[in-house]
């Protein structure tokens, strides 16, 4: 295959980029920037087929990396002794039991109308009995969730290996996005874009608030890495180990979604975002096609967070913030090209070294005219104008996604559709 | 007694309270919906401007309210309203317009909304700085004890002045919209326009026209939300994505593209919450003399107060799956 002029060129700018970073930066902060960028490569992967492939809006991509992040972290975390050594976990159990035991009669309660139960009586019935078993677990729960907390801090983790809880993480993202994706595919696409802004929120808000699952705000550090770590074997060797693993994740992932892009179901999807109505009218099942794909991107989602939490080597709910784990993935993707997965690996690098290296220019510069305003006017800066200038960052990202839709809606490397003479 | 009263100091006032802003929101998201057809993400920090402006207003000209005996971010509200009503317009021209002649997909739009509000976002939180503001300057709360002629009831009805204001203005600006809609040409333009554009166009309604003064509604609307909201608490820069939630619930559970159901939809998300959170041991505590057998825990409520972002999404979820069209049969679109 023969690379076209423009792509060589963009991608030795961006290999240019690299070398001075690790020119200027050192290479131990080089190597964690490139991890930490490979991390939303794969982010972004699973963006760019939501909405590259398919045109689905996904405006809630840090509730699965934080779902991500904290099932590894559930999975892989050293067992608490503290915890497992008391009948806590019994109790807990039990909890858990009742939560069943509640489900089924709710089950039990919709199948009435196999017995010719009218619906009058049914759906009261219904709401009556959930909303009595609901506060019947929640209450339960509570004295347990305190118990736990005060005796043991919190449940700990499984003490698995770590890609079991990555892959776990990227599973059970896909099956919140084969919820939501079940409920909102068949509509507009504006409600998939609120419901997955929803539950974004509502993720962050159950893992900062379940101290007894995920201590909340005190965070949960070490978390154990996949590879070798700083201490056994240096920052960098540790981190290059990290960024190699990753790297060949992002090959294999890269490889398969170029697989399924030319093949049939690449195809449908690419039809189906391109003209639902005749697609539907070849006898294409477009919602059905259209929830594979949200849940694959999900996937990829859960996976990608797993694997940013894991490297950072901490899992902090309130760190999960709407501008860097979902626009600034947003970015990456409509600059770098949607659709095209080449262009959204470069985005993905280009886009996450230019933020890094943003957040000192933006103090260097906002330092610079503070004391140029200073000595001409005697202007007083205010205190908190470090952290102003960080906020100022999300302008910038905020102008990018506006012009980048107005002058080059497909991006750097916009996708190659293949005519057919 | 006492306890009814409290049940309707905390749910059914607080309720209205909340649900007048989500009103006050929705309207102005499912006017924009029903006839530019995306939904706007940008709302919620329009909001957060305008009541930015009002900040700056009033910490201009803090004497002009005591003068009147007002609030004065009140008094100054109606400028920044025009203000706010402005800089959408100017934003639509920036921002979507050359979008909308390129007949982009509605998800297009929704995504430059969103850039839209990140821009507005960044230029909030830089000029102002991260940290809560409060509207009063120099004039203090007013608040309401209302003695109720009951023999039984100790406690008072509270009521406090800027929630007073809310209700009125909120009556005075649904009576005000209902008759631009309903008498005035270019509201009936606007409800054609909602209806069926096509056909609007070919009957030679200037569409760039209606687009313009949705955009002045809905400005000026939520600057008027977003003040009266920091009126009643306080003024938060990083409200956005937590009250677009709500936002859009309401809107969607009255019905896209329907101001009354938006309206309706605004109280009906905004009691919801406020019902769902409600701490219930109070109210069952004569019960529990009654009944001593009984053992109340100290917190009975539906959701605890920090899942309350739940509630606008599970409403919202419901209305999907059960209704999607709204209560007040809206479009799907």
């Amino acid at each position: 295959m023969q690379l076209p002029k423009k792509d060589i060129i963009l991608f030795s700018l961006l290999a240019a980029l690299i070398l001075i970073v690790f020119a200027s930066q050192g290479s131990a902060y080089s190597v964690r920037v490139l991890a930490e960028a490979s991390c939303y490569a794969i982010l972004a992967l699973g963006l760019t087929i939501q909405w590259g492939y398919a045109g689905l809006f996904n405006a809630g991509i840090m509730g699965f990396v934080a779902l991500g992040g904290f099932i590894t972290m559930l999975f892989s975390f050293p067992v608490n002794e503290d915890f497992w050594n008391t009948e806590l976990p019994g109790q807990l159990g039990g909890v858990g039991l009742k939560a069943l035991l509640s489900v089924a009669i709710v089950y039990g309660l919709t199948q009435l109308k196999r017995l010719n139960v009218s619906k009058k009586i049914r759906l009261p019935l219904i709401i009556i009995a959930s909303a009595t078993l609901y506060l019947w677990v929640v209450t339960s729960l509570g004295p347990v969730a305190e118990a736990i907390e005060s005796e043991a801090g919190f449940i700990g983790g499984l003490g698995l290996p770590v890609w079991v809880g990555w892959l776990v993480g990227g599973a059970v993202g896909g099956g919140i996005a084969y919820f939501i994706g079940h409920i909102c595919l068949g509509l507009r696409s504006d409600y998939l874009a609120i419901a997955t802004l929803g539950i974004a929120e509502i993720i962050k808000a159950f893992l900062k608030n379940a101290d007894w699952l995920s201590r909340g705000t005190l965070t949960v550090s070490p978390l154990p890495w996949p590879v070798p770590e700083a201490g056994e074997i240096g920052f960098l060797a540790a981190r290059a180990a990290y960024l190699s693993v990753t790297a060949v994740m992002i090959a294999v992932i890269y490889f398969l979604l170029h697989r399924a892009y030319s093949a049939p179901w690449g195809r449908t999807m690419r039809a189906i975002r391109d003209n639902e109505n005749s697609s539907a009218a070849m006898g294409k099942d477009v919602n059905r096609r259209r929830l594979e794909v949200f849940v694959l991107g999900s996937v990829l989602m859960g996976i990608g967070g797993a694997a940013l939490v894991t490297f950072n080597g901490i899992f902090d709910p309130s760190g999960f913030l709407p501008l860097n784990h979902t626009f600034l993935v947003w970015v990456m993707v409509i600059l770098g090209g949607s659709g095209n997965n080449k262009g959204t690996i470069f985005g993905a690098v280009f886009i996450y070294i230019i933020w890094t290296m943003s957040s000192p220019a933006a103090l260097f510069l906002i330092d610079m005219a503070s004391s140029v305003g200073n000595a001409m006017f005697g202007w007083q800066a205010p205190d908190d104008l470090d952290t102003r200038a960080l906020q100022a960052r999300v302008f910038v990202i905020g102008l990018i996604i506006s012009l980048v839709l107005r002058y080059a809606p497909k991006g750097l490397f916009p996708e190659k559709v293949a005519h057919h003479a | 007694m006492n306890e009814f009263i409290f049940f309707f100091n905390s749910v059914v006032i607080n309720g209205a309270v909340i649900g007048s802003i989500y009103a006050m929101g929705a309207i102005g998201v499912t006017l924009v919906f029903g006839i530019l057809r995306f939904a706007h993400f940008a709302h919620a920090d329009m909001m957060t401007l305008g009541a930015f402006l009002v900040l700056i207003l009033t910490a201009l000209f803090p004497a002009v309210g005591p003068a009147i005996g007002l609030p004065t971010a009140f008094v100054m509200m109606p400028v920044a309203m025009v203000a706010t009503a402005f800089i959408a317009v100017g934003i639509d021209k920036l921002f979507y317009k050359k979008l909308r002649e390129n007949n982009v997909k509605p998800v297009v739009m929704v995504m430059a909304s969103v850039g839209v509000t990140l821009m507005l976002q960044g230029l909030i939180r830089f000029l102002a700085g991260t940290g809560t503001q409060s509207l009063y300057i120099d004039d203090r709360k007013a608040i309401f004890r209302i003695d109720l002629p009951f023999e039984s009831a100790s406690r008072n009805l509270v009521v406090t002045e800027p929630q007073l204001l809310l209700f009125l203005f909120l009556a005075f600006a649904v009576i005000a919209l209902h008759l631009f809609l309903n008498k005035s040409r270019l509201g009936k333009a606007m409800r054609a326009m909602s209806d069926n554009p096509d056909l609007a166009k070919v009957s030679g309604i200037n569409t760039n026209t209606v687009v313009g003064v949705t955009w002045i509604i809905a400005g000026s609307l939520a600057c008027a939300a977003g003040t009266l909201l920091s009126l009643d608490v306080t003024l938060k820069p990083d409200l956005s994505f937590m009250i677009l939630l709500p936002i859009f619930a309401a809107a969607i559970v009255g019905g896209v593209g329907s101001p009354y159901g938006a309206l309706a939809g605004g109280f009906v998300v905004g009691l919801t919450e406020t019902l769902a959170v409600f701490n219930w041991t109070f109210v069952l505590r004569p019960l529990e003399q009654a009944i001593p057998s009984l053992d109340l825990p100290n917190t009975l409520a539906f959701v605890p107060t920090e899942y309350k972002i739940t509630i606008p999404f599970f409403i919202l979820l419901a209305i999907l799956i059960w209704r999607p069209t709204g209560l007040f049969k809206g479009k799907i679109l």
